[in-house]
């Protein structure tokens, strides 16, 4: 028995072990492969346009596929579609509940989708001469914090309730629900092939979950606070995420576990959202100190900073053609940088 | 990576050092799988006989050849191969026969060769001390002084540590070298290289261990934290290679041509690149190169794709693929219908555009059918989508469509910034020059080069501004050597600003000031 409980001892031994093992190669892996890649360019972007409209808190964009349009929400209670270029509002969509936390286009252009506190997820048809509601989804008993469409008849679509679900729009069912944080989820991101898709949660974790299935794929631990932004990398092997501990870490899926960390010992504000360019090089995170920072992903330094805003910024995102960042924010206002 | 995950298993979520365990248990007998596959006299790696020294080593390969296998047999690109042949190295299957102890695959002519089973490290893990104190009293009598630094530590700790087994120890190490010198000089060396090669793997130069426990520990930590590095390194070299390879497509990083639609205000990039232009830019045509994904995700290239297939007569298998996404992303209501429109166009025997699918996936498949569900057709759509990626792909991109299409695609001109409110800008300037301008009117040797707006507007030039001061100073220095040619009159002129400072004083009018709206110098 002595050597069982011995041999038990030993074994917990190991695991901490390989904890450290883990740390340690990644650490000095990663120092000594980046060092031999150049530095980025220092990157200052100008703010091209200012889009004023929204008349209270911005809490979510999402740009459409064609990069021009994009949809925001704001807690006035309304969702403005704009024409980003020209500065046009195209459409604006009245919400029946004024306390909207997430948007998202859907790929086609066809339709968007809100929610928030009411805990319903609310699709819209834009082709129809006068905006319409398609469906309201609604089974959550949490807020909705974000949600992101697959095609014109399924979305997915993170709660406060701690479940993710997959939907079908027609229907309006749950056909999956993803079932393992322990935390709000906050975030959600789909990979560039759409099998898998990454959730973000107040347990400061972040789950890949396979669509199918149903099942949770890979954990991902490493943050100390709430995980309030997290995006796929363009080639679906590597996943960034921002948290609340002013951190954004980087996490490879085949090594499972976080290989760099963007920290900086004077930033003391939450990231609250994250964007990456079309080479994924430079990563764009809006922070609570009202300023949006570039890091160079690779080798994790910060390479410039996008201030301009007079209060926290609450969205990014970097449209499918990379031309530009928009940021939005709580003074109501959005910019375009370049 | 899918189709990596058949060859590597997953590091497992929960973290127990029993299924850790259990992982690399796995691990390795995937790897031998990999291994006795790659041996395989008809659908192995190409082997070739190999020259040391003045010795010829029979049934080597080159390190290209392995990557070259592992990535036709899996279907992974070069990278993803190179990570699993790392692996394989790492762990012993496979050694290097110039450089023994750098234990990496290099994709080049560098020779390796398979590791005997008998020397597997799932055969024999962890690794006997009583070996590797035989080994090194062999290598010790063999040749006096030859064991490196870790190996003379080792050496000295197993000498005290098993000391009363030593002279069983030295006996047998006797035996086996007089056994070895009645082989043939060839096999010996291969031997030698065999055994070397499964040391150099087993016992790292780390420092050796106390106990039992700890030393299995310390291997099976070893073994982790190379898995780790390499997947580390192989993580880190794909994310640069990708970031390299679409810096040029960046618009933030390296801007883009005609101009950037929100710095110049001018849609032309968005009008060029649209879906239905005729003649497509060449960043997007050399885009469609990079990954099969790319030429799918682009409506042009699909089509162009189906062109080039309906003239191989094989375009059923994009038509299938495309039937699958749309019943995949599409109504749920219309999925029953969707499944049997395939069925009959691409699937029954006898079909007008049967696809070739393996036997186990059409079986499957046909049996899934008749429960229609959004993902049915999943595993056949990955197969045919495999095969083309495999096969057609490679000879679209090869083939003269794609490249004239290259050859025709257009690289458009840069247009430059057009400032916004641009007649309130050239006025503004034309007033700035008029009151700093000097007395006479210029020839051509005193050109006004200082000015920032003439600068940027001529086309062709350097960018180099000059200084205004200089300019002025070099001009008033000039003009006070030579006398004043006529008398001069007192012409009323703003007040000099503080930028020219006291030379204005120096510089008189002898001639009219230029007109504002009359342009001298290239416009």
């Amino acid at each position: 028995m002595g050597e069982m409980e011995q041999m038990k001892k030993e074994a917990d031994g190991l695991k901490t072990q390989i904890e450290a093992a883990r740390k340690a190669v990644a650490d000095t892996t990663m120092s000594a492969a980046s060092a031999a890649v150049a530095p980025a360019p220092r990157v200052q972007l100008k703010t091209r346009r200012t889009l004023k409209g929204h008349l209270a808190k911005i809490y979510a964009m999402h740009w459409a596929t064609d990069s021009r349009l994009m949809v925001s929400a704001s807690q006035d209670g309304k969702l403005l579609i704009w024409d980003s270029h020209s500065g046009n509002k195209i459409n604006a969509v009245p919400l029946k509940s004024s306390w909207v936390m997430t948007c998202s286009y859907a790929p086609s252009g066809n339709l968007v989708a809100s929610g928030g506190l009411d805990n319903m997820c609310t699709v819209y048809n834009l082709k129809t001469p006068v905006v319409k509601t398609v469906k309201e989804l609604d089974a959550h008993t949490g807020y909705l914090a974000c949600c992101r469409f697959l095609s014109d008849s399924e979305i997915l679509t993170a709660s406060g309730d701690t479940t993710c679900a997959l939907w079908d729009i027609e229907s309006g069912k749950q056909k999956t629900v993803f079932l393992n944080h322990v935390g709000d989820c906050m975030c959600l991101s789909l990979s560039p092939d759409m099998n898998t898709f990454i959730s973000g949660a107040c347990d400061s974790l972040a789950k890949l979950w396979d669509v199918r299935d149903g099942t949770c794929k890979q954990t991902f631990q490493g943050h100390t606070s709430d995980v309030n932004a997290i995006s796929f990398f363009h080639n679906g092997n590597t996943v960034i995420t921002g948290s609340d501990d002013c951190t954004c870490k980087m996490f490879d899926l085949r090594a499972d576990q976080e290989v760099i960390s963007y920290q900086d010992a004077q930033l003391n504000a939450g990231v609250t959202s994250l964007a990456l360019s079309v080479s994924g090089r430079l990563m764009f995170a809006g922070y609570d100190d009202f300023n949006c920072n570039i890091w160079d992903t690779l080798k994790g330094e910060k390479v410039g900073v996008l201030s301009g805003h007079d209060n926290r910024v609450s969205c990014t995102g970097v449209p499918p053609d990379g031309m530009c960042v928009c940021t939005g924010s709580w003074d109501s206002f959005l910019k375009i940088w370049n | 990576m899918p189709c990596l995950s058949k060859v590597i298993p997953s590091i497992p979520h929960e973290n127990t050092s029993s299924n850790f365990i259990k992982w690399l248990t796995r691990l390795s007998g995937q790897m031998e799988r990999v291994v006795v596959s790659m041996q395989d006299p008809d659908m192995g790696v190409k082997l070739r006989n190999q020259r040391l020294l003045i010795t010829v080593i029979p049934h080597a390969m080159t390190g290209n050849d392995i990557v070259e296998w592992l990535m036709q047999k899996f279907s992974v690109c070069d990278e993803e191969a190179l990570h699993v042949g790392n692996l394989l190295v790492k762990f012993g299957y496979i050694y290097p026969l110039k450089e023994p102890r750098v234990l990496t695959l290099r994709p080049d002519e560098t020779p390796y060769r398979f590791q005997t089973p008998y020397y597997w490290t799932s055969t024999r893990w962890p690794a006997s001390e009583l070996d590797y104190a035989i080994y090194l009293a062999k290598k010790n009598i063999r040749k006096q002084g030859e064991l490196i630094e870790h190996e003379k530590e080792s050496y000295n700790m197993l000498h005290k540590r098993i000391n009363h087994t030593w002279d069983f120890v030295v006996m047998q190490a006797r035996e086996q070298l007089r056994a070895s010198k009645q082989r043939r000089k060839a096999d010996r060396i291969v031997l030698e290289c065999q055994e070397q090669a499964y040391w150099l793997v087993n016992r790292p130069p780390v420092s050796p261990c106390t106990c039992r426990w700890d030393r299995t520990r310390m291997t099976f930590l070893a073994y982790f934290m190379c898995y780790l590095h390499i997947t580390l390194i192989s993580t880190h070299s794909g994310f640069v290679k990708y970031c390299e390879q679409y810096q040029p497509h960046d618009p933030i990083m390296q801007g883009c041509l005609p101009s950037n639609p929100w710095i110049t205000d001018d849609a032309m990039y968005w009008t060029i690149n649209s879906d239905s232009v005729a003649v497509p830019t060449k960043l997007r045509v050399e885009r469609w190169s990079f990954s099969f994904v790319e030429l799918l995700s682009d409506p042009m290239g699909q089509r162009e794709l189906m062109a080039y297939l309906e003239k191989e007569f094989s375009a059923e298998n994009l038509c299938f693929w495309q039937a699958c996404e749309d019943l995949r992303h599409g109504e749920n209501s219309k999925i029953p219908s969707k499944v049997d429109e395939i069925y009959k166009q691409f699937l029954a025997p006898g079909a007008t555009r049967w696809v070739n699918i393996d036997s186990k996936t059409m079986e499957k498949t046909l049996q899934g059918i008749k429960q229609p569900h959004r993902f049915v057709l999943d595993d056949a759509q990955m197969h045919i989508y495999f095969l083309m990626k495999k096969d057609s792909y490679p000879r679209y991109l090869r083939s003269e469509l794609y490249k004239n299409l290259l050859a025709r695609a257009v690289v458009p001109q840069e247009t430059k910034k057009r400032y916004r409110s641009s007649w309130w800008n050239m006025a503004f300037h034309r007033r700035r020059r008029c009151r700093r301008s000097l007395s006479r009117p210029t020839s051509p040797g005193t050109r006004l080069l200082g000015w920032r707006c003439r600068a940027r507007q001529v086309p062709g030039r350097s960018r180099v501004l000059y200084d205004v001061r200089h300019c002025l100073q070099a001009k008033s220095r000039r003009f006070l050597r030579t006398p004043p040619r006529r008398p001069h009159r007192h012409h009323a002129c703003p007040p000099p600003s503080s930028s020219v400072g006291t030379q204005r004083s120096h510089t008189l009018y002898t001639g009219p000031s230029p007109s504002p709206w009359k342009v001298t110098g290239n416009e």
